[in-house]
């Protein structure tokens, strides 16, 4: 085994405040900071961003790298892994967490395989193994149907962790932490990708990935005026409507919105999924929620597996009988 | 240009989830009584690649990595309009990780060595590991993009849409690149009765381990980084609890009742 120290979780930056997925990795990471007797590290990359790192010291970390450079104010694998090779020529952390997002998914196996180490994506648990001292990484495989627990040989052990599948620590802002300004020469002429727009695609009302209660609808609604009948009820209980695959690929309600590992991993407090049969590729979209409530015509449909509560019957008659009662109940 | 798809064959991720079993000796699992399948996220990049075909022309070679592989399964991308198949078949295949997938896969894309693009699924649909197209982009030294929804090719040069959370990039890139391809790309199309006609005619090239130059050192349990400690179904807990009514409505009302009751809402 080699010399490597410390926790380092990389940090996302959203408009100019961390992430949720940063805050989640350095939760997990004080986690297993404690666990192992080690010091906890946070890095940020971009531009124009060190005000933010006293908000990392809050949310746990001891140390904040900080790697501010103005070739790095819009994302591109290239120079973020740039920046991370900078930094990991003058520590050399035991593990590297990442979150599972459209940068994470990428940065983390592309440096695990730089620095000739594996990386785990997608974990939803991480712990100390009591014996080796090495890092039990589990994530879900075969779309959901069964978890592996994975070992790494090699130093760093690099994952990246599912959204929402870890618990940030309260903010606290007397903690204490040091911050460290890591310069780092981008050399633009080895990026090989060229960023030409990032592009947002409006959603109406509440995003799905924060929605406190999301309606989701599955084959079953057949139809955009089906799924209207759900907008109605995720309208009331001031949610998010999602959908399974089917929906999307038949465009009954946008593909951004999809719910699975196709689409989005969410982890609502309430998900109530309506016609939705409950294939392992959607439930891994879902099976975090607090609570899954199912209503499908048949009993033996797999979502009444992973649901809290259910009904059998048909949704045509079953929700709008629902909402209706809701409203009534809500409004008292 | 001239197109490399890497897919695999998996067990069927669509069959019933109560056919899902796992032989906690090997730590695989198996779908009973459903045949294995082309790993449905690699039908996206076939896919890609066929539309790229559509529009500039182009050879696409396949590459299936595995043992035991059927040749009705991995002959699927063939019959959907690819040119050819390579499949590295072998024991020595199976057993090892991201690292020595990446590694295998790599060292017979340099063997194939005329290469504009190698396109992945986003992830297999069995390991979930999402590793393979990134870590083949570190080992060749190729730039990588992922969760590719719209590739326009020009001569050398590829203009992407790479999925997030809130919408897309545009990004652009000189070939020969890595892709991994997002559903989005379009459903993979059905194969015609002359594609799998044709299919039958294509004969797979078959490369072992020393066809391209690996040893034990670079594959299976030696050679990976990491190693699968334990492989289970997780327990569901609790149970569910069925909401009844005289009729679906008071099924209903009763549901909100609970829901209520509860603190849920």
């Amino acid at each position: 085994m080699t010399d490597n120290k410390g926790i380092l979780v990389f940090c996302e930056i959203k408009e100019g405040k961390l992430a949720p997925i940063g805050t989640e990795g350095l939760g997990i990471g004080k986690k297993l900071a404690d666990d192992s007797g080690q010091e906890l590290s946070a890095v940020l990359i971009g531009s124009g961003i060190s005000g933010i790192a006293q908000e990392a010291i809050t949310f746990g970390a001891d140390k904040v790298y900080v790697i501010d450079n103005d070739a790095l104010k819009i994302y591109q694998a290239d120079s973020y892994l740039m920046a991370f090779e900078g930094l990991l020529g003058q520590i050399t952390p035991q593990i590297i967490i990442f979150g599972q997002t459209d940068i994470g998914r990428e940065l983390a196996p592309r440096l695990a395989f730089k620095l000739e180490t594996a990386a785990t994506l997608d974990c939803v648990d991480l712990s100390i193994d009591a014996d080796s001292k090495r890092l039990l990484q589990t994530k879900p495989v075969y779309g959901g149907n069964a978890n592996a627990i994975y070992v790494t040989k090699t130093d760093p052990q690099v994952v990246s962790i599912r959204t929402k599948a870890m618990t940030p620590l309260e903010q606290d802002s007397s903690r204490q932490g040091e911050i460290i300004n890591i310069s780092v020469a981008i050399d633009e002429s080895l990026i090989r990708t060229r960023h030409i727009e990032s592009v947002v695609e409006e959603v109406s009302g509440i995003k799905i990935e924060d929605a406190d209660v999301v309606v989701a609808g599955g084959r079953g609604i057949g139809s955009v005026e089906g799924f209207a009948q759900l907008e109605e009820l995720a309208k009331l209980l001031k949610g998010a409507v999602g959908a399974s695959r089917p929906p999307c690929d038949n465009n009954w309600i946008a593909d951004t919105v999809q719910v699975g590992l196709t689409g989005k991993i969410i982890a609502p407090e309430l998900y109530i999924a309506i016609a939705i049969s409950g294939s392992s590729q959607h439930l891994s979209g879902c099976s975090g929620s607090k609570n899954i409530v199912a209503i499908n015509k048949d009993p033996e449909a797999n979502i009444f597996r992973q649901a809290r509560y259910g009904v059998v019957g048909d949704w045509k008659k079953v929700l709008p009988a629902f909402t209706e009662k809701l409203k009534e109940l809500l409004a008292s | 240009m001239n197109i490399i798809v890497c897919v695999k064959q998996v067990i069927d991720p669509e069959a019933p989830p109560q056919s899902f079993q796992i032989d906690s000796a090997t730590n695989r699992a198996e779908m009973r009584g459903a045949s294995p399948v082309i790993d449905p996220y690699g039908e996206y990049a076939v896919e890609a690649a066929l539309k790229i075909k559509d529009t500039v022309g182009g050879k696409i070679t396949i590459i299936t990595m595995g043992n035991n592989l059927l040749r009705e399964v991995v002959k699927k991308p063939l019959a959907m309009g690819a040119d050819g198949l390579i499949l590295l078949e072998d024991e020595a295949y199976e057993s090892g990780d991201s690292w020595t997938t990446a590694q295998s896969l790599a060292a017979a894309i340099e063997k194939v060595a005329e290469y504009d693009l190698i396109l992945f699924g986003r992830e297999a649909s069995d390991t979930n590991a999402g590793q393979a197209g990134p870590g083949i982009a570190e080992i060749l030294g190729v730039p990588c993009i992922s969760i590719v929804r719209k590739i326009d090719i020009n001569e050398k040069l590829a203009r992407i849409e790479r999925v997030t959370t809130d919408g897309y990039e545009v990004i652009e890139v000189n070939l020969p690149a890595v892709f991994t391809i997002s559903n989005e790309i379009g459903e993979p199309r059905y194969p015609t009765i002359k594609g799998i006609m044709g299919a039958k005619r294509i004969e797979p090239i078959v490369w072992k381990p020393g066809d391209i130059g690996l040893g034990p050192a670079k594959m299976g349990a030696t050679g990976g980084k990491a190693k699968t400690r334990q492989l289970f179904q997780p327990e569901h807990e609790g149970k569910c609890e069925m909401i009844e009514g005289e009729t679906p409505e008071e099924s209903a009302e009763n549901l909100a009742t609970k829901l209520r009751e509860a603190k849920i809402l």
